[in-house]
């Protein structure tokens, strides 16, 4: 260990705040990038779900009819 | 030759392959970093010019290589996006860039606050702190312009040349520490010499280099798959796979 105390490990003489802002922005932005990633496989992986049960259900039903045309006559 | 180039270029192949990795790419990237951090932070000796301020050098070197090399790497992507059109390639691009530009502003920022009791000052318009702002805006400038194209293929070609555009900036900032007197000071590591620190001192930089570097892979390799997910949802594969993990 390179410090005699704890509050000498946390104060390091004066340049105590420097180091831990550092050290605590490098941990938060990795945690950070590591749980976005994670709730956007979510929202893909529920997105595709969604997208895939709308197919299935679309070819389980009757497809809507086709557009239909009627004449109309212009008086 | 082919059928092997293919095969690696085939999204299906890659996903396994990555669901097999990451589990050892996270597990010895985190425990590296954490034995480099915790080493540098309280157990290295302190530096006899700068004190302990010295100790930020454990990340800010890590992220400064990484948000580096990312580039690179994801040059050579680019490369291959415009010259063979693999679908792997501009993936991975669009799966990194935002990692590479946190990196870049990791750099940056621990390089500030290190800046303040070391030189005085949080930031001078010196040449390698300029040219790594600039690496920042390559990095915004590649996330920007991936999502304002929607179309996959025209997309992945800007993006492609924007950032082979852009290369040009990496020996700018790897030789700016010699080209200019600049506040910044040299380069830590170099391959052809040996380190002028300490090994209480380089060990745990390295090891945290390394850390950061698996735990990297981890990340990349996870956004990927979860790119091959959202793009390939046509094919089989994929919808056996969603098919699979929603119940």
């Amino acid at each position: 260990m390179a410090f005699d105390s704890l509050s000498a490990f946390l104060t390091m003489e004066g340049h105590g705040s420097y180091v831990w802002v550092c050290y605590c922005v490098f941990v938060l932005l990795l945690t950070a990038l590591a749980l976005w990633s994670r709730s956007r496989r979510h929202a893909v992986l529920r997105e595709q779900r969604r997208l895939l049960e709308l197919e299935e259900s679309g070819t389980r039903e009757q497809a809507p009819a086709a557009a239909t045309f009627s004449r109309i006559h212009p008086s | 030759m082919w059928t092997l180039f293919h095969k690696f270029g085939s999204p299906k192949w890659f996903f396994g392959i990555a669901g097999r990795l990451m589990p050892w790419l996270l597990a010895l990237g985190l425990g590296l970093l954490v034995a480099g951090l915790v080493w540098g932070l309280a157990f290295a000796p302190k530096d006899y010019l700068q004190g302990n301020s010295y100790r930020i050098i454990f990340i800010h070197v890590p992220s400064a290589f990484l948000a580096q090399s990312v580039y690179l790497m994801m040059a050579v992507a680019a490369v291959v996006t415009l010259v063979w059109r693999m679908k792997l390639a501009d993936l991975f691009v669009q799966a990194v860039a935002p990692v590479g530009a946190v990196l870049t502003f990791l750099a940056l920022f621990t390089g500030a606050v290190w800046g303040k009791p070391t030189w005085g000052t949080w930031w001078i318009w010196d040449a390698r702190l300029t040219s790594m702002l600039i690496l920042l805006f390559l990095y915004f400038g590649a996330i920007v312009l991936g999502s304002a194209i929607s179309d996959e293929k025209a997309s992945a070609r800007a993006v492609a040349v924007l950032i082979l555009v852009g290369v040009v900036n990496i020996p700018i900032i790897k030789y700016s520490v010699e080209w200019w007197n600049t506040l910044h000071q040299p380069a830590t590591f170099k391959l052809t010499e040996k380190p002028s620190m300490p090994p209480e001192m380089w060990v745990p930089l390295l090891l945290s280099v390394l850390g950061l570097y698996l735990w990297f892979g981890w990340l990349a390799c996870y956004r990927m798959q979860t790119e091959i997910l959202r793009r390939e949802r046509r094919t089989r594969w994929v919808r056996e796979l969603v098919r699979a993990e929603g119940h």
